[in-house]
């Protein structure tokens, strides 16, 4: 069940002294109990618009509610609507989980008698039970994204702030934490607020796509919509020479413009025919006399909607 | 309020007795001089109008105010340290008040000061050094020197919140080592013969800091020295306080 209301940002504008503006008059809605993937690189806003919307950041113009409530007039209120586990696990080395979760609960001015139980619960749900009272320096990168989660809910926040939650995490860690968010939308009933710069995890959670470039939003739309309006899918060809690769991209060249090709050997096209050009494409390096040692056909990807409404790949981008 | 100075205190506390290398620099480098120095400078007792045939308990005063510098370094280090992880942030989404979050983070200042007091006097007196005033004058050795400490470690919170940056915090130590040595650390006031240092050391508060000390060492109750001690201290914190708290302000932009 959905929990109370979302977020509405109107034209939201952060500029910066001697700077660019980071973000630039963004516009995003996000319903309650929906996980919103805010999508882009390095430097794009993401950051920026998470601190503005957290009350950490006055905005230069614009208006936002979070919760309910304006961020820039009633800060307090906002903050008391949600959880936020901002970019780089904010921890303490030289406390344990128990003794984050202890300070955390407190701060937050839950009863005393319910601190303990709180904490022990948050733990157990995010897998440390048995690490509670270890110091945090010695967890590894995705325990202390999982403390940092919990942190973020001790006060049971109607929305949730999470500032790229796996960056730097092996797949197993990040697979977990891609589980615990799911179940606290779909359970729970929390609005998520997910930046990232990883295709896959936008693709994985998000029930819509916010991507960002040079503080714009330049595309919206549920995962499915972003793609359904790429349309091509492209083809990935690699030689069983590398001398050929120049002979292959040329070739595949002939049925649309050339894209990213996801292994260095390789080279790959859009195909602007769409899937049934397939057999052409065989059929063409075959003629050609070219040895494949591999041919893949991909379905449009969120990277394929970046670079089509940018004109450059995500993966990468600055 | 009180209840989240007490969280953020104990945090604080537990962070100061987690690193011993906060501590155990703090207790030896100012014990070590004081070594050096009773040892080397004895002679000087020999000059006239010296307060104390024992430069062992004329130096005592020293490593209270050492000590108080280190605390500089430790509160700020501390506070730099939370801005650039972040934990800052995080203390700021919760409900946590300005003034909460600055007394409790000197709660660490404050045991870090008592340890400090405690084993500065008690190597002291075991080494030989007179306490004029017995064991009330001990005590109100260790309150001043706690409020001396605490007092400059405003200043270290004081740079970490402006700057952001524990190698700025760290810049601080010789500014302040240097009002030390510019003091009468190492003769009384009017046996300074040159004329531009005893100007220095007249208007430098730290003299006064360590007057209030050796009046409690050396002549026995003394309490305009007492209390001209106090007052600085008083004044130091006052200042500190306000200075960061005023940086904390700056630093925290939340809406």
């Amino acid at each position: 069940m959905p929990n109370g209301a979302g977020i509405e940002v109107e034209g939201l504008v952060r500029e910066f002294k001697n700077g660019p503006r980071a973000v630039d008059g963004i516009d995003l809605r996000v319903a309650p109990g929906e996980i919103y993937g805010f999508l882009g690189p390095n430097g794009a806003g993401k950051s920026t618009t998470v601190l503005m919307l957290t009350t950490l950041l006055p905005p230069t113009a614009g208006t936002a509610r979070v919760g309910g409530f304006d961020i820039a007039g009633e800060g307090p209120s906002v903050r008391g609507a949600i959880g936020a586990a901002l970019q780089e696990a904010a921890l303490d080395p030289l406390l344990s989980g128990a003794e984050h979760m202890r300070l955390q609960t407190a701060l937050h001015g839950l009863p005393k008698s319910e601190r303990k139980a709180r904490g022990e619960e948050l733990l157990a749900r995010v897998g440390l039970a048995q690490a509670a009272e270890r110091k945090v320096g010695g967890y590894s990168g995705g325990m202390k994204r999982r403390l940092d989660l919990a942190l973020a809910l001790v006060h049971n926040p109607q929305i949730l702030f999470l500032d790229e939650p796996t960056t730097g995490l092996d797949i197993q860690s990040r697979t977990a934490l891609w589980d615990e968010v799911a179940r606290l939308a779909a359970e729970d009933g929390v609005t998520v607020f997910l930046t990232t710069q990883y295709l896959e995890e936008a693709d994985a959670l998000a029930d819509r796509v916010g991507i960002i470039d040079h503080g714009h939003i330049v595309a919206e739309g549920t995962p499915a919509e972003l793609k359904a309006e790429i349309g091509r899918p492209t083809v990935e060809a690699v030689p069983r020479e590398d001398a050929d690769r120049e002979r292959v991209a040329t070739v595949l060249a002939r049925f649309g413009e050339r894209a990213e090709a996801s292994r260095r050997k390789g080279a790959s096209a859009r195909l602007e025919g769409g899937e049934s050009q397939l057999a052409e494409v065989v059929r063409a390096l075959d003629a050609e006399g070219i040895a494949i040692e591999q041919l893949q056909l991909h379905a449009p990807s969120l990277d394929d909607v970046f670079l089509a409404k940018t004109g450059r790949s995500l993966e990468g981008a600055e | 309020m009180i209840g989240q100075v007490g969280e953020v205190a104990r945090r604080s506390v537990q962070r100061t007795m987690r690193q011993p290398a906060q501590i155990v620099p703090s207790l030896v480098f100012p014990l070590f001089l004081l070594a050096v120095n009773s040892g080397g400078l004895q002679d000087a007792t020999q000059l006239p109008g010296f307060p104390t045939d024992s430069y062992l308990t004329f130096a005592l005063a020293v490593p209270f105010m050492q000590g108080a510098l280190f605390s500089v370094m430790n509160a700020g280090t501390d506070m730099a340290r939370d801005i650039e992880t972040g934990f800052l942030n995080r203390l700021a989404l919760t409900p946590l008040r300005g003034a909460a979050l600055l007394g409790g983070l000197l709660a660490g200042a404050f045991v870090l000061g008592l340890v400090q007091a405690f084993t500065y006097l008690a190597v002291g007196l075991i080494a030989g050094a007179e306490l004029a005033t017995g064991v009330g004058g001990a005590l109100v050795i260790i309150a001043l020197s706690v409020t001396i400490t605490v007092a400059t470690g405003t200043f270290g919170l004081f740079a970490a919140l402006r700057t952001g940056s524990g190698e700025a915090v760290q810049s601080l130590f010789p500014v302040f080592f240097v009002f030390l040595f510019i003091s009468s650390m190492a003769l009384p006031l009017d046996l300074i013969q040159t004329e531009w240092f005893h100007d220095i050391a007249s208007l430098n508060p730290v003299s006064y800091l360590l007057q209030a000390f050796r009046s409690l060492l050396i002549e026995g109750w003394n309490l305009a020295d007492l209390a001209l001690g106090f007052a600085i201290a008083g004044a130091v914190l006052v200042i500190g306080m306000a200075a960061a708290a005023t940086a904390l302000k700056s630093r925290l932009v939340r809406t």
